[in-house]
């Protein structure tokens, strides 16, 4: 096991840094995903990781060393590609041994560790097979193999899924958590599949433009996004965002807009209105967080309803403004009738209109 | 401006944009070993490439005594165009004295019916083979591809029985028809690839709007076909234009191609050789070629690729 | 209109097979002797020379080109300055005709005033390059000049192929720690293979066809040294007057390709269809 410390990295195509001091430390055994919109860097932090592209500032340390300077193939890492790039013209077990046999391992021992890596994927009857002969999943799979068969003590992965349909993704994912758990190896996971994001990982990275926005469990990701980009980019639907000011209440900051009064937890937001006087913020509630209930104080015409199976997301009309709520229950909701929903205040989150940033 | 006193890491930062990437010691030297062999090895290969065009040119720009002196390679002391003059006017070739400007004029009148009757011909053959899409069209256009690797040897006598019976050998039209024959196999994959590539909904619409076959190719295909048509035409131009053996069986003596005028100028005459004019004959011969690879360029290559997928 | 080419290519192939059975001589006569005009065909030292010489061309011109072409192509996709310019200089021979490269290169080969001359001057007064004059030799200067025309189009084909392979695969290849000349040898090369086909196929094409090369270089010479089937057949047509020997010839250049193309496109159509099915 071992980590990886990514130090003030810089890297330029040309003359267009897409990369500029960046700070990173991945923790040994660590299932680490890097999440963030297409073209903010992403792929070519994880490419630097492994060698491929050449740094033009900082140090990359895996285990300890510094392998800033090192070819790929002796970081002790293994690769798995968006595209798979399995060597096409090899079979499954040479696909898997071919690295190994170049680099002079003793036979006995490539066997040993093709078969090991063939049981733990399920792939002993398609070791004859071309990768032409296989699935996507089973593509994949042999993608992955190549990697464990390396022994490798860090795992790159550059979106492996996203290659595949909807069923199989959510099949593999689990296996994928499953490998990561019972190999203890480190793994830094490129995805903008948020739901992998969420159930893969033990820390999150979201990227935005070459820098680093948020990084944190899931969890506090999600509920406590450090900033609007974060705010907005995380969650299906996404967070509503309401536009106001702060205000001085009975007891702290409330949030006022032209529809609504919101009281801030003073818990959770330590805000000096006094000082600043009023100031202009975002509020942003998550459409879970939105409760439809006879008794709320808030109201609206409902636009729209749109089933998911398991739960329905109802488009609320607010002055104007227009809201996301999810629904659990079956309850009786039509199009332009007028409903009653109210704010989960603890669950809310406050932003800065300038800087963008969490209060 | 020297920048004093910044801290450490600022100056660091400040190298590295100065300095693009920051040198790479053990990985470079590798690199750079290696860097080097790939130069050398293409520029060798670049001066075998290029030694001929330069000895053309060189030759044909000396005087005759300078010639005899031998030195190859030697720039011309005096410049002289009177080898291209003599080329382009006055050599012999065969029979009359007139220069290579007969076959000139001969190669352009070959040319430019043997470019527009095949393109057009392929043109049709092609939409016709992805309008119909049947078992028979397959097989037809099989046999035709089959038949791109006859050797020409193997049709050509009994060819010159057919248009002798038709009166068309040793003629303009003669030649022309041979060439359209010839190319007929590359020209019909040309454009029955291109119009597979062309999105079939396409088609189905024109074909719900009630055009009739005629009607949608003119129309519809036709006016779509520019990107084809061009590298049609530059497969046709420089083969047609390169060509020898036809030209010499079927042209006739009024309209022998450039190619073979060349050849008679340099390969019959007798007494001393005019290298200088020869090679001037040559370039003038691979003018035209030449002018049509370096102006399109990329498109050239494309045409290669194309033809070369008829295998 | 495919149909009357279809009788073109058929009908014309048909009587030359027809011809090459029976003993015209100038005029085509409709007798039947058999396979006797074959049997004098492979009694002709002529033909047996070119044959010969067909041979030694074909093997050594599509070596020379597919490895040359190939190295150009592998050397290029180095990320080298300058590519457009190479890429260039490599493709230009391409566009001349074969009349005109027999040409320059029959000068440049010349030994009293080429190469030979042009080095003995600048001091090496025992050089001798004169293959071109050298009955044994000279089949080997046709090489040079077919690959010094041909080889770019290999490189520009090869290119196309190295450029159509996914860059992950290199990626892949690195991280596996494999070395770059494995990596062309072991991986890129056997996924050429389609490429490497076509290529072949329209060389060889190619070579059974040479003839404008030869008449221009070397006109066969010197005696019949250098002679290939094609200039047979031209010269036993219309020089000597004997079409059914000629015929003869041309049917067994045709069995030749078509002992190459038809297992070819077999393979082809049928990796097309297993490609469709996929
Ligand atoms: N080889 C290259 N040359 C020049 N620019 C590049 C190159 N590779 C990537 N870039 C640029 O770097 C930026 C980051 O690219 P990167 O591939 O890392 O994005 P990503 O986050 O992986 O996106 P995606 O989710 O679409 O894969 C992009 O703006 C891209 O245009
Ligand atoms: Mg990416």
């Amino acid at each position: 096991m071992s980590g990886v410390n990514v130090k003030n990295l810089g890297i330029r195509f040309g003359s267009n840094a897409v990369i500029e001091h960046l700070d990173l430390a991945v923790n040994p055994g660590e299932f680490l995903v890097l999440l963030g919109p297409s073209g903010c860097g992403k792929s070519t932090l994880l490419h630097s990781i492994a060698g491929l592209i050449d740094v033009a500032e900082g140090s990359i340390e895996i285990g300890g060393n510094d392998v800033t300077e090192a070819e790929p193939n002796e970081r002790g890492i293994g690769m798995v590609f968006q595209s798979y790039a399995l060597y096409p013209t090899m079979t499954v077990e040479r696909n898997m041994s071919f690295g190994l046999r170049v680099s002079g391992t003793p036979k006995p021992a490539i066997e040993e560790r093709v078969k090991r890596a063939a049981r733990m994927l399920q792939l002993e009857p398609l070791l004859q097979r071309k990768p032409s002969q296989l699935s996507g999943g089973q593509r994949q799979r042999v993608a992955i193999g190549r990697a464990l068969v390396r022994d490798a003590n860090v795992f790159l992965l550059d979106e492996p899924l996203s290659n595949l349909d909807a069923k199989l993704r959510t099949e593999l994912r689990r296996e994928l958590k499953l490998l990561h758990n019972s190999l203890g190896a480190t793994m830094i996971y490129v995805t903008h599949d948020q739901v992998e994001a969420m159930t893969l990982a033990t820390r999150v990275v979201v990227m935005r433009g070459g820098k680093i926005q948020q990084i944190g469990a899931p969890v506090a990701v999600y509920e406590r996004p450090e900033n609007l980009f974060v705010a907005g980019f995380l969650g299906a639907p996404g967070m509503n965002f309401l536009k106001g000011e702060l205000t001085e209440g009975d007891s702290g900051a409330v949030f006022t807009s032209t529809a609504v009064k919101v009281p801030l937890d003073p818990a959770t937001f330590k805000v000096d209105t006094h000082r600043s006087g009023r100031r202009a913020v975002v509020l942003g509630i998550r459409p879970e967080d939105i409760r439809i209930h006879e008794d709320g104080e808030l109201s609206g015409t409902v636009q729209l309803v749109e089933p998911m199976g398991n739960h329905r997301v109802v488009w609320i009309n607010m002055n104007g403004i227009s809201l996301s709520a999810v629904l659990h229950d079956d309850r009786d909701i039509r199009t332009d009738s007028t409903i009653r929903y109210s704010f989960d205040v603890r669950r809310v989150s406050c932003f800065d209109e300038a800087t963008e940033q969490r209060l | 401006m020297p920048r004093m006193g910044t801290h450490p890491s600022q100056q660091r930062a400040d190298a590295g944009i100065a300095v693009a990437p920051r040198p790479m010691r053990r990985r470079a030297r590798r690199i750079d070993v290696a860097r080097v062999g790939i130069y050398a090895f293409l520029i060798a290969a670049a001066l075998f490439f290029l030694t001929p065009l330069y000895i053309m040119v060189v030759t044909s720009l000396k005087s005759m005594d300078e010639i005899r002196q031998g030195f190859l390679f030697a720039l011309p002391e005096h410049f002289t165009i009177e080898p291209w003059r003599a080329a382009w006017s006055e050599v012999c070739t065969g029979v009359s004295c007139d220069g290579i400007r007969t076959g000139f004029w001969n190669s352009v009148m070959i040319v430019v019916p043997s470019v527009i009757f095949p393109i057009l011909i392929g043109a049709i053959n092609g939409y016709a083979l992805s309008f119909w899409r049947t078992r028979a069209a397959d097989w037809l256009f099989a046999m035709l591809l089959l038949g791109a690797f006859i050797p020409a040897q193997v049709m050509i006598y009994p060819l010159v029985k057919v248009l002798a019976a038709a009166s068309l050998f040793s003629s303009l039209p003669g030649i022309v028809v041979i060439h359209v024959i010839f190319s007929m196999p590359v020209m019909t994959l040309l454009f029955r690839n291109y119009y597979a590539s062309l999105p079939q909904e396409l088609f189905k619409a024109a074909r719900i709007d009630g055009g009739g076959f005629w009607r949608i190719f003119l129309q519809l295909m036709l006016p779509m076909s520019t990107p084809i048509m061009i590298v049609g035409a530059i497969m046709q131009v420089t083969g047609v234009w390169n060509d020898y053996i036809f030209g010499l069986v079927f042209a006739g003596r009024e309209n022998l191609p450039m190619t073979v005028q060349l050849n008679n100028v340099i390969n019959t005459t007798t007494g001393e050789r005019l290298y200088n004019v020869n090679m001037a004959a040559t370039i003038l011969t691979s003018l035209v070629p030449l002018l049509v690879y370096f102006v399109s360029g990329r498109w050239f290559v494309r045409g290669i690729a194309a033809g070369a997928v008829k295998g | 209109m495919v149909l009357t080419v279809l009788v073109g290519y058929l009908g014309t192939t048909l009587w030359s097979i027809r011809v090459s059975l029976s003993s015209s001589r100038t005029f085509p006569q409709y007798d039947f002797v058999g396979l006797q005009q074959y049997e004098r065909l492979f009694d002709n030292e002529r033909w047996l020379m070119s044959l010969q010489n067909l041979a030694v061309y074909g093997v050594l011109f599509l070596l020379a080109c597919m490895v040359i072409g190939f190295l150009l192509a592998v050397f290029i996709d180095q990320k080298v300055r300058g590519e457009g310019v190479l890429r260039t200089i490599f493709l230009y021979p391409y566009a001349m005709s074969f009349v005109a490269t027999g040409l320059v290169w029959q000068w440049l080969l010349n030994p009293e005033s080429g190469l030979q001359q042009a080095v003995r001057q600048v001091g090496f007064a025992e050089f001798a390059f004169d293959w071109i004059v050298d009955q044994d030799r000279v089949i080997y200067t046709i090489v040079i000049a077919a690959v010094w025309q041909g080889a770019g189009l290999v490189m520009a084909l090869m290119l196309a192929g190295l450029r159509g392979i996914d860059d992950d695969i290199w990626k892949a290849a690195r991280v596996d720690g494999i070395p770059p000349w494995r990596v062309y040898l072991s991986i890129v090369l056997p996924m050429m293979g389609p490429t490497v086909a076509t290529v072949f196929i329209l060389l060889f094409t190619g070579v059974v066809k040479v003839f404008d090369v030869v008449v221009s270089m070397t006109q066969g010479g010197p005696g019949t040294a250098s002679d290939v089937p094609a200039k047979f057949i031209m010269d036993h047509l219309f020089g000597r007057a004997n079409i059914a020997i000629a015929s003869a010839g041309s049917i067994v250049l045709l069995l030749t390709v078509i002992a190459l193309v038809v297992p070819f496109m077999v393979v082809r159509s049928r990796a097309g269809a297993r490609r469709n099915d996929a």
